[in-house]
């Protein structure tokens, strides 16, 4: 396996070739905040939040789908880079009506975490108030549009990994949402196979178990990769 | 902002707009605390702390929970910014509006206080119902809820539904002694 | 062209509203009525004649210079046939002209001025008749490549023409053929970017709805160079004129074997077929442009990889614009180094702008790269109607930004241009006025990026809905010191962060005005006391 050596923050690193920066930095313990990257998935470098500084490089770099090269002198937390991150997460909150304390993500969220990690104490941005729905017509499950980030993970384990393709993206801008089948109720999508692992890696509290109430979400995230990893290698427990 | 360390007390108000009250309940779980606090500050305005209805002047630091929702919420902010050194918004309907804001979701956030009243106190009411209307008794609400920082400037935020005792105290204390505290990670600034 | 007499009737969409139709019906009548044969005088339906401000347009030819006369209505039908006739047999225009007042002065610097490759054809062909599109050369090219020359020396060509793609980000030409042409061995695609969105841009609409034919023969050329077998021309549904003739092209082009199998006896194939979009401006970024071919939604994709090296069904793709390849033939004919010749050192040849807003001359205007913008805007397109001093010029649609007057020495090239904080862009020219406020401007392209942002990215998604309620603040004087750090700080991470070029050209309107119009911002803030005062509560 050939290897590419790189810097991050100083500090040399190698990784595989064909690694992300993500993986990279990962390697650094640079800690880069992803919120729609999600191991076991095709990268879509939607939430800019892992952009990167990469010194010969006019513009900053997603690290979730740029390949780590030879040489590259990787800079993750710059002045900017945190002011930028926090911007966006500002940006988030404010598109969306996320009210921690009465979600069923309370204390599972990612954004939740995100805002610590960004050091959000307040937005600058004033909130939008959107006009959004819920759709409750699955037996099982419930999508809150309120709390979607459009981070499209479900979009991607459904098709990626489940094969079922239920989701999708509507409309444009800041109309965007998550669509179930033809724009159809949920419940009333045939391809849907109730697996449950858009809940699972919904990094906030707009997919969940209707058993669930406030605080009580249990995502599990490493899924996609597991899979993932067993279907590429064939690792099953009955081979 | 930070006002300098005391030779005398320092003068504290803690102030309730539109929240619950839960915050000011963290603020009581300080529990021991309170003791040493009660050494290094007069509070000077606070409804669990002292019957003045009148916001004082010169006013160190202020601890404004909820987030402005009606004319007298909006007055008082007013108010407590110009006589007040340090304003801290507490809790998270001062910083983000929180769940009072959910009534922006009503009517595009135009005016949502017409719409709320009309769906509290018509849509659901039994064939008696009727609007609140009361001058200079019931204040009228904003037609939208917003947070404190969008009405006058803040100084400092305590995020949390409400921030823990502990977060109080974390922030409180550095400030009693003239230094502004470190609002960094999970201890200090989660939302919820 | 020979000289039979003829009149030439632009029948592009602005003429078109403008009554060309009505026009044309009424010459064929009057010719009729005037005991003349098509033969003795033609009435030839062609593409843009420039002008389209003072539509519809009729040009005469004889075996004098032409002439052309603008704003011509029905009822001047005969007039006009009898001008023709006393041009061609030399008989003296008559003492009361009744055509006086609609004749245009070919002589006038917005004619004279103008040097067209890319619209050779515009205005000579008609757009729906292969066979005058063959008889004016169009094809001679293709044929001669197809003949004479290897896909190298092709792409060695328009390597020496120095030719830059004309969509907007001037990426050089030959090397992104190049590019495409060495990659490992496989299938290859050529698309065509006709998805012009800009407000203010209609210069690639005009080459569709006149001269289609000179589009397919620089994509067929290309298509050899690049080694490709499939191509599509992507047209925004709002142009159903062009897509008509695109589509009527096509088959003409298909019937006589200049494109299919074994086109002009070679062993070389091409099938091109037009894909129609559906109203998204993002579909112009050449990434979301190809998920909308292959029938995905149309969003951006992170680059690398380039559509170059895997674009429609990860096969390398060759992309270009309208103008890009309708520059091809004539490069061909004339030489690299003859194109090179023309224009400035870095910027090379000539560039179509669709001008308009406050200007006398509104129409389409193709002048060699490097003339100063002044006089493109002032002896070109006349300067404002009322004479009054021009206020800025926006190029570059919502992606590029106002440049003040104290600025229209600037040659228009790409370098300059970005120098300036605007952006050559895909060629919209709007000219602006003393009336004009900036941070309406601004706030009107904000819009625009608001309405027409993919939604895939937050800055761009979220980003652009916050940079127009800031905007709002200033156009409606309430915002404050405050609001214009937030403005600066939240452009430049809208332009940084973005993913593709439309997010991270949204904020330019924005930072260009305020780089030549701060002012204008800060007279729109209220003073800062009151803000405190008022508290910003009636957000």
């Amino acid at each position: 396996m050939s290897v590419v050596t790189l810097t991050v923050n100083g500090q040399d690193v190698a990784v595989p070739a064909g690694a992300s920066l993500l993986e990279a930095t990962r390697a650094a313990e640079a800690n880069v905040p992803t919120l729609c990257h999600l191991e076991g998935l095709t990268p879509v470098s939607a939430c800019r939040l892992c952009l990167v500084e990469v010194e010969g490089s006019s513009k900053l770099l997603p690290a979730c789908s740029t390949a780590a090269a030879e040489g590259m002198v990787v800079h993750t937390h710059t002045p900017r880079l945190r002011e930028y991150r926090r911007m966006t997460v500002e940006l988030i909150f404010a598109e969306g009506n996320h009210v921690c304390a009465v979600c069923v993500a309370n204390t599972h969220c990612e954004l939740q975490d995100m805002a610590v990690t960004v050091g959000m104490d307040h937005s600058r941005f004033p909130y939008q108030y959107p006009q959004r729905l819920v759709d409750a017509t699955h037996p099982q499950f419930t999508l809150d549009h309120n709390r979607c980030i459009l981070c499209t993970r479900c979009v991607r384990v459904c098709d990626e990994i489940e094969g079922a393709h239920v989701w999708d993206i509507g409309s444009r801008g800041g109309q965007c949402h998550i669509v179930a089948g033809l724009d159809e109720p949920w419940g009333q999508v045939q391809a849907c196979t109730s697996c449950g692992k858009c809940v699972d890696v919904c990094p906030t509290g707009a997919l969940f178990r209707n058993s669930d109430t406030t605080a009580e979400k249990q995502p599990n995230t490493t899924l996609p990769a597991l899979l993932r990893t067993a279907r590429e290698q064939r690792r099953w427990h009955n081979q | 902002m930070i006002p300098t360390p005391p030779a005398a007390k320092l003068r504290l108000a803690t102030v309730w707009l539109a929240g619950c009250s839960g915050c000011h309940m963290s603020f009581l779980d300080l529990d021991e605390f309170l003791f040493d606090l009660a050494e290094k500050v007069d509070v000077v305005f606070s409804p669990v702390g002292t019957d003045v209805k009148i916001y004082p002047e010169n006013v160190d630091i202020a601890l404004v929970e909820g987030a402005v929702a009606n004319v007298d919420n909006l007055e008082l902010a007013l108010q407590l910014r110009q006589r007040t050194a340090l304003v801290i918004s507490f809790g998270d309907c001062a910083v983000t509006a929180n769940v009072p804001g959910l009534r922006n979701l009503l009517d595009g956030g135009h005016d949502s206080a017409r719409a709320v009243l009309e769906r509290g106190y018509l849509e659901l009411a039994d064939a008696t119902g009727q609007l609140p209307f009361a001058p200079g008794i019931v204040p009228e609400l904003l037609p939208k809820v917003l947070p404190l920082h969008e009405v006058i400037p803040v100084d400092l935020y305590l995020p949390g539904c409400p921030p823990s005792a502990e977060r109080i105290r974390e922030a409180i204390t550095p400030l009693l002694a003239g230094e502004r505290p470190v609002q960094e990670g999970s201890a200090m600034l989660r939302f919820g | 062209m020979p000289v039979t007499p003829q009149l030439r009737c632009c029948d592009a969409s602005g003429c078109r509203s403008a009554g060309g139709q009505a026009l044309r019906r009424a010459l064929e009548e009057a010719r009729d009525a005037a005991g003349l044969t098509a033969e003795a005088l033609a009435i030839k339906p062609v593409g843009c004649l420039r002008l389209c401000g003072s539509g519809p347009l009729v040009a005469c030819d004889g075996p004098g210079p032409s002439q052309l006369f603008g704003g011509v209505a029905p009822e001047h039908a005969g007039a006009l046939i009898a001008a023709s006739v006393a041009a061609n047999d030399g008989s003296a225009a008559v003492s009361d002209d009744p055509l006086a007042a609609h004749r245009l002065d070919l002589s006038d610097p917005f004619f004279a001025l103008q040097q067209p490759v890319v619209l050779e054809g515009c205005g000579q062909v008609n757009p729906e008749s292969i066979d005058d599109a063959i008889a004016f050369g169009t094809y001679a090219q293709l044929h001669r490549v197809l003949q004479e020359l290897t896909p190298e020396q092709v792409r060695d060509e328009v390597r020496r023409s120095g030719l830059r793609g004309r969509g907007g980000a001037g990426y050089p030409t030959g090397l992104k053929w190049d590019t495409v042409a060495l990659q490992p061995p496989g299938p290859r695609y050529v698309v065509c970017n006709a998805d012009e969105g800009d407000p203010g841009a209609f210069m690639d609409r005009s080459v569709l709805e006149s001269d289609p034919h000179r589009l397919i023969e620089g994509m067929a050329i290309a298509a050899y160079a690049v080694g490709a077998e499939r191509g599509f021309v992507y047209v925004r549904a709002e142009y159903p004129l062009a897509i008509e003739r695109l589509r009527l092209a096509l088959q003409q082009a298909r019937s006589r074997h200049l494109l299919g199998n074994h086109i002009d006896g070679t062993s070389f194939n091409l099938r091109l077929e037009v894909r129609v979009g559906a109203g998204a401006y993002v579909c112009g970024e050449e990434t979301a442009l190809l998920l909308s071919i292959q029938g995905q939604r149309g969003m951006p994709q992170p680059r690398p990889p380039f559509p170059a090296q895997s674009g429609l069904w990860g096969a390398p793709t060759l992309i270009n614009n309208v103008e890009t390849f309708t520059a091809v033939p004539a490069i061909l004919r004339q030489g690299g180094h003859w194109y090179a010749g023309i224009g400035t050192e870095h910027s090379k040849g000539t560039k179509v702008f669709a001008l308009s807003g406050a200007v006398v001359n509104t129409g389409l205007v193709e002048v060699p790269m490097g003339t100063p913008l002044r006089t493109v805007v002032e002896v070109i397109g006349g300067g404002v109607p009322d004479g009054s001093p021009i206020k800025a010029v926006q190029t570059g649609g919502p992606s590029g930004g106002c440049i003040p007057a104290e600025r229209l020495d600037t040659p228009v090239d790409y370098e300059s241009l970005l120098e300036l904080g605007s952006m050559m862009g895909s060629g919209g020219m709007v000219v602006m006025g003393a009336s004009t406020s900036m941070p309406e401007v601004a706030r009107h392209f904000m819009g625009f990026s608001v309405n027409e942002s993919c939604g895939k990215c937050v800055p761009c998604r979220a980003g652009t809905v916050q940079l127009a309620q800031l905007l709002d603040r200033f156009v409606e004087h309430r915002a404050t010191p405050a609001d214009m750090e937030r403005l600066d700080a939240l452009c430049q991470m809208v332009k940084v962060t973005s993913l593709c070029g439309l997010g991270q050209s949204a904020p330019n309107p924005v930072l260009s005005t305020l780089r030549w119009f701060r002012h204008e911002y800060e007279a729109a803030c209220r003073e800062p006391a009151a803000c405190v005062a008022a508290g910003g509560v009636e957000r």
